[in-house]
C-alpha cells in the first residue's frame, strides 16, 4: 500500500470504526438475534435457531394491536398530512403579505421537542376530576357530550394521536412544497394565463406534474416516518403503550428489549426485522407508482 | 360585451378568494400556535388557581414564577438540562470530527477501493436505526456502560448522510485550490482546515443545526440506555415528570418544565431561521 | 387585426423600497399596427419593449393609456380573454407534457360554445405542427429537441388557437447564430402564410431590420421613430436611431455649417441650403464614402481590409467622434488606396446632420457634394 492510499484511509479511520461498531455489526447481529430461540439477556442464553421468534411476534396479541395501529395512523396520517401541507403550501404561495410570518410559525412544531409539546397536547385533551379540558369545553360549546380523549375509547385516542402526528410531521412537508412551488417558472402560468386556462386545470396540469418529484418524496418519507411512529404516541399516552392500548411496531420493538416485560432482544429484533419488511415493501410500490406518475426533469 | 361588469366581478372574486385563504392560513397558524401559548399560559398560573378551573380560563391575572422555580427543584430539571447541553455538544462536535474528516478522504483523497467504500456507505443510508438500535443497546449494556455519557454519545455520533451530503459540497471546489495548495507546500490536513472547511462553511453549519436538533429532542436512544435520573436527557427527564409528576399532578409545574425545555431550540430557531429553513429543507427528515 | 396603442404609460415603484421614486418603463407611447403586418419592437436592453410587449398580452396593465385591437378597447382586458398568442424568450414549453399536448393544450381550455370537439382538435393540432414543420416531433417531449424546433414548438402552441396578435418576446435570443437566420426566416414565412399581426420584441437591429414590415425604435421607454426598416434607415429621425441601426454603424463627426457650406473638421465636404449656419453633429453611413484623389475629406489611413465584393477602410480623422471611421467601398474603387491618407468625398443622401445638443435630426433641402 503506497504512502496516499494509507492517508485515504487514515481519514476515514474514525468514521468506519463509528459506523462498523454502531451501524455495520448491529444490522449483522440483528439477523443473528432474530434467529436464536428464546434468548434471554439475563441469562445470556438460547436454546435453539429457527423462525420461532418470528411465529412468536406474529401471534403476539400485543404485536398485532402494535400492527393495527401503525397501519392505521398510516393510512390516516399520510394522505392528510400531506394533502393539508399542499394546500397550506399553495395558499401561502399565492399570497406576499404576512408569507414569511406564517412560514415562520408554521416551522415552529419542527424545532420543538415531541416530547414536550406532546405533554400539552395531552392536557389540551385530556379529561381529569378537575377539569374537562379545553379540547371537550369547545366539543360542549357546541352542545355534544364530553370525550375523554387521553384514557377513553379507541377512535378517540387515535384521533388525537394522528392529529399530534400530523401537527408534528406538517413543517417539513410545508417546507419542501412551498419552495417547490416557488422554484416553477412565473412563464408557465403566464403562458396558461394567455390561454385563457382555468385555475383548477392550471394546478392539474401544470402545477402538480411540476412538483410531483417533491410531491412523491413526501409521500415516501412520509410512509417511511409514519411506520416507525413512536415517539408522539408516547408523549401523549405515556411510556406504557400496552396498557394504553395504542402501542406501535417501534413501541414493541422497544418494550420488548427493555422496560415493562423487557430483555427479549430476540422478538425484538424479530419484530424489528419484519417492520423493515414491511416500510421496504411500501417503499418499493411507491417507487414503482412514482415511476408512472412522476414527471423527472 | 361589458368588460367593466367582466372585470368587476372577477375582482370581487378574487378579493373573495383571497380574504379566505387569508383566514384559512390564519387558523392553521392558530393551532400551530395554541399549543404554545397553552404551555406559556399555564406555566404561569398558579397551583391552586389552575386546578379551581373547571373551565380552563384563556388569560391570567396573577401570573406567577412559582412554578419555575418549583420545575428546578422538586425535578432536577437544572441537571437535565445541562445533561442535554453536554450530550449535544459533545455528540456534534464529534460528529463533525469524524464526518469532515470522512468527506475529505471521499472527495479529495484517492485510494485504492474508495468508490467500493463509498458504494457501502451509501448504503448503510437505507438503514433504518430501530433494527441497530436493539444491538447497540446490548453491546453498550454488556461493555458497562449504561449510564453514562460515554454510552449516550458513542452510538449517535455517525450519520452517513451528512457524510453524503459534506463530500458532495466539498466536490463543488475546483481542483484548482487544491493543486495551487499543493504547489505552495500545503499539507492535505491544512488544505482541508485553511481551505476547504472555511469554503464549505455553508453546509457545515447547517449539519451543525441539524445535528443539535437532533440531539436536543433525542429520546429512544438516551431513554434504553439510562435509568438514572443524574443521566437524563430533557426528553426522559419530560417523560420522567409526566409519569411521576412533581409528586402530584402539578400540571403548571410541568408546563413550566417544558416551556424551560422548548425554548433554547425556539430561540436558535428564530436566530437561524433563514439558516434552518434551507439546511432542513436541503438534509431534514422528521415524520 | 389592428392594434392601436394610445398615450401608453407604464410605472414601476423603485425597487429601492426606501426610495418613493417610480422607474417610467414606457412613457406615453402612441404608435399604430397596420392589420396582418409584422413589427419589430426594437431598442437596447433596458429600453422598455418587453414592457411593451407584455402591455400588449394584458400580463401588464399601463398606469395611462389605452390599447386597442381593432375598434376594441382591451386597455382593462385581462390577457385570458384578449386572444393573443405569446412566445416566451425561453418558450415556456410545459416540459411533462409531449409537443402534441403542449400544442393541444390552450385548444383544451376552450369552454362553452367555443369547445371544439376532439377530431377537431387534432386536426388543427396536425395544421399547426404543420405549419411550423414539426409534424414528424409531436410525440417528442420538449427536452428531447433543439431549441430551434422548441421554438418552433412554441410558436405552433401561440397559433393553434388562432390569435388576434401574435407577439414573441426575443424569438431569436437563445438561438446560435446559424439558426437564428434560418429561424427568423422561418418566422418571416410563417407570418406570411397566417397572415396574422404579429409584433416581436428585440434587440438585434439586424435581425428586426431584415424580417419586419415595420420597425419600432425605443430608448429609455419612449418611442423614438417607427416605419419601414430602410426609410427608418435612410431618414432616421434624430441620432440614437441613426447610431442603433446599420451595421457597421454610422461614423460620427464633429461639425458646422457656415455659409452653406458643410465642414467636417476643417474639411468642406458639401453645399447644403435651408439650414442656418452653426455646429453641427454629422453621421455619415458607411456606404456615403467614395474614394477620389482630390476628394474633400482628408483621413489617416489605417487599415484595409478586403472581403470579397466589398472593401472596409478604416481611418481616422480629427473630427470624429469614436476611435476609427469605417467606410464600405465596392471592391473595384479601392484598389488604388495606401500611404499615408485617403481622401473620400461623400455620397450626400448619405449624410445626416443633428442637433448637437439634442441630437434631433435637422434636414437640409438641398446638397452638393464636393
Amino acid at each position: 500500500m503506497n504512502n496516499r492510499s494509507y492517508k485515504g484511509w487514515l481519514y476515514l479511520l474514525p468514521a468506519i470504526l463509528f459506523l462498523g461498531a454502531f451501524m455495520v455489526y448491529p444490522l449483522v447481529d440483528v439477523f443473528v438475534y432474530s434467529f436464536e430461540e428464546g434468548y434471554n439477556s439475563a441469562s445470556q442464553s438460547f436454546f435453539g435457531t429457527g423462525l420461532y421468534n418470528y411465529g412468536y411476534v406474529l401471534r403476539d396479541e400485543y404485536f398485532l394491536r402494535a400492527l393495527k395501529n401503525t397501519f392505521l395512523l398510516v393510512i390516516i396520517t399520510v394522505p392528510l398530512s400531506t394533502g393539508l401541507a399542499l394546500l397550506i403550501s399553495v395558499a401561502l404561495n399565492s399570497i406576499k403579505k404576512l408569507r414569511e410570518l406564517f412560514q415562520t410559525i408554521y416551522f415552529l412544531p419542527y424545532v420543538t421537542n415531541t416530547l414536550a409539546v406532546g405533554l400539552v397536547f395531552m392536557i389540551l385533551f385530556k379529561k381529569t376530576a378537575y377539569t374537562e379540558g379545553l379540547v371537550n369545553m369547545v366539543i360542549n360549546f357546541f352542545g355534544s357530550p364530553s370525550i375523554d380523549f387521553i384514557n377513553g375509547p379507541y377512535w378517540a385516542k387515535m384521533f388525537v394521536l394522528c392529529f399530534y402526528t400530523i401537527w408534528v410531521v406538517l413543517p417539513f412537508k410545508i417546507l419542501i412544497l412551498t419552495s417547490a412551488l416557488a422554484s416553477v417558472r412565473q412563464d408557465f402560468y403566464n403562458a396558461a394565463r394567455l390561454d385563457a386556462t382555468p385555475k383548477w386545470r392550471v394546478f392539474t396540469r401544470i402545477t402538480l406534474p411540476m412538483i410531483s418529484p417533491q410531491l412523491f418524496y413526501l409521500i415516501i418519507t412520509g410512509f417511511i416516518g409514519a411506520f416507525k411512529a413512536y415517539s408522539d404516541a408516547v408523549a401523549i399516552f405515556g411510556i406504557d403503550l400496552n396498557a394504553a392500548g395504542m402501542n406501535t411496531i417501534v413501541g414493541y420493538v422497544y418494550d420488548m428489549l427493555y422496560g415493562n416485560g423487557g430483555g427479549w432482544p430476540s422478538y425484538a429484533s424479530a419484530a424489528a426485522i419484519i417492520l423493515f419488511a414491511i416500510v421496504l415493501t411500501i417503499t418499493c410500490i411507491n417507487l414503482l407508482v412514482s415511476r408512472k406518475h412522476v414527471y423527472y426533469v | 360585451m361589458d368588460y367593466e361588469k367582466i372585470e368587476a366581478s372577477a375582482a370581487r372574486r378574487a378579493r373573495a378568494g383571497k380574504s379566505l385563504t387569508y383566514l384559512f392560513l390564519a387558523i392553521w397558524a392558530l393551532i400551530v400556535l395554541f399549543p404554545f401559548y397553552w404551555m406559556l399560559l399555564t406555566s404561569i398560573k398558579s397551583y391552586g388557581a389552575y386546578n379551581t378551573e373547571y373551565v380552563p380560563k384563556f388569560f391570567t391575572l396573577a401570573p406567577t414564577l412559582q412554578n419555575y422555580a418549583e420545575a428546578f427543584t422538586a425535578v432536577p430539571l437544572g441537571k437535565y438540562f445541562l445533561n442535554t447541553v453536554i450530550f449535544t455538544l459533545v455528540t456534534t462536535v464529534l460528529m463533525l470530527i469524524v464526518t469532515v474528516l470522512a468527506a475529505f478522504a471521499f472527495s479529495r483523497l484517492d485510494f485504492r477501493g474508495k468508490d467500493l467504500l463509498f458504494t457501502f456507505f451509501l448504503a448503510l443510508m437505507m438503514i433504518p436505526g430501530e433494527l441497530v438500535v436493539i444491538t447497540n443497546f446490548q453491546t453498550i449494556t454488556n461493555a458497562g456502560l449504561r449510564n453514562t455519557f460515554a454510552g449516550l454519545i458513542l452510538p449517535s455520533v455517525t450519520s452517513v448522510f451528512y457524510i453524503y451530503l459534506l463530500k458532495e459540497n466539498f466536490e463543488q471546489i475546483p481542483d484548482e485550490l487544491y493543486r495551487a495548495a499543493k504547489v505552495d507546500g500545503s499539507t492535505d490536513f491544512r488544505y482541508l482546515t485553511r481551505v476547504m472547511i472555511p469554503i464549505c462553511r455553508p453546509t457545515i453549519i447547517t449539519v451543525t443545526i441539524l445535528k443539535v436538533i437532533e440531539c436536543w429532542n433525542s429520546f429512544v436512544w438516551p431513554r434504553l440506555i439510562t435509568d438514572d435520573t443524574n443521566y437524563f436527557l430533557v426528553s426522559n427527564g419530560i417523560q420522567a415528570i409526566r409519569e411521576n409528576g412533581f409528586g402530584r399532578e402539578n400540571i403548571p409545574a410541568m408546563m413550566a418544565a417544558v416551556v424551560v425545555i422548548s425554548v433554547p431550540l425556539i430561540v436558535l430557531f428564530l436566530i437561524f431561521r433563514k439558516k434552518i429553513m434551507a439546511g432542513v429543507s436541503r438534509g431534514g427528515t422528521k415524520g | 387585426m389592428k392594434v392601436v396603442l394610445e398615450h401608453l404609460t407604464k410605472r414601476f415603484p423603485s425597487r429601492n423600497k426606501k426610495d418613493k421614486s417610480e422607474v417610467v418603463a414606457v412613457n406615453d407611447m402612441s404608435f399604430e399596427i397596420p392589420d396582418g403586418k409584422l413589427v419589430g419592437l426594437l431598442g437596447p436592453s433596458g429600453c422598455g419593449k418587453s414592457t411593451a410587449l407584455n402591455l400588449i398580452s394584458g400580463l401588464e396593465t399601463p398606469t395611462e393609456g389605452k390599447i386597442f385591437f381593432g375598434e376594441d378597447d382591451v386597455t382593462k382586458l385581462p390577457p385570458e380573454r384578449r386572444g393573443v398568442g405569446l412566445v416566451f424568450q425561453n418558450y415556456a414549453l410545459y416540459p411533462h407534457l409531449t409537443v402534441r399536448q403542449n400544442i393541444l393544450f390552450p385548444l383544451q381550455n376552450l369552454r362553452g360554445e367555443a369547445k371544439l370537439p376532439k377530431e377537431v382538435m387534432e386536426e388543427k393540432v396536425l395544421e399547426a405542427a404543420k405549419l411550423v414543420q414539426i409534424e414528424q416531433l409531436l410525440e417528442r417531449k420538449p427536452s428531447e429537441m433543439s431549441g430551434g424546433q422548441q421554438q418552433r414548438v412554441a410558436i405552433a402552441r401561440a397559433l393553434v388557437k388562432m390569435p388576434r396578435v401574435l407577439l414573441l418576446d426575443e424569438p431569436l435570443s437563445n438561438l446560435d447564430a446559424r439558426l437564428r437566420l434560418q429561424t427568423r426566416e422561418e418566422i418571416r414565412r410563417i407570418q406570411r402564410e397566417t397572415g396574422v399581426t404579429t409584433v416581436f420584441v428585440t434587440h438585434d437591429q439586424e435581425e428586426a431590420m431584415s424580417i419586419s414590415d415595420v420597425i419600432v425604435v425605443m430608448k429609455d421607454g419612449v418611442l423614438q421613430q417607427t416605419g419601414k426598416p430602410q426609410e427608418v434607415y435612410n431618414d432616421p429621425d434624430n441620432l440614437f436611431v441613426a447610431k442603433f441601426l446599420g451595421t457597421p454603424p454610422i461614423n460620427v463627426f464633429d461639425g458646422s455649417v457656415r455659409g452653406g457650406t458643410l465642414f467636417i473638421g476643417e474639411d468642406a465636404v458639401m453645399k447644403v441650403q435651408g439650414v442656418a449656419d452653426g455646429p453641427y453633429t454629422v453621421g455619415v453611413r458607411p456606404e456615403a464614402f467614395r474614394v477620389r484623389d482630390d476628394g474633400p475629406l482628408c483621413c489617416a489611413l489605417e487599415t484595409v481590409e478586403v472581403m470579397g465584393r466589398d472593401t472596409t477602410i478604416i481611418s481616422t480623422h480629427p473630427a470624429m467622434q469614436g476611435v476609427s471611421i469605417r467606410s464600405v467601398i465596392s471592391a473595384e474603387y479601392a484598389e488604388g488606396v495606401g500611404g499615408e491618407t485617403v481622401r473620400f468625398y461623400l455620397k450626400t443622401a448619405k449624410v445626416h446632420l443633428f442637433d448637437p445638443e439634442s441630437g434631433a435630426r435637422v434636414r437640409f433641402a438641398e446638397a452638393e457634394a464636393l
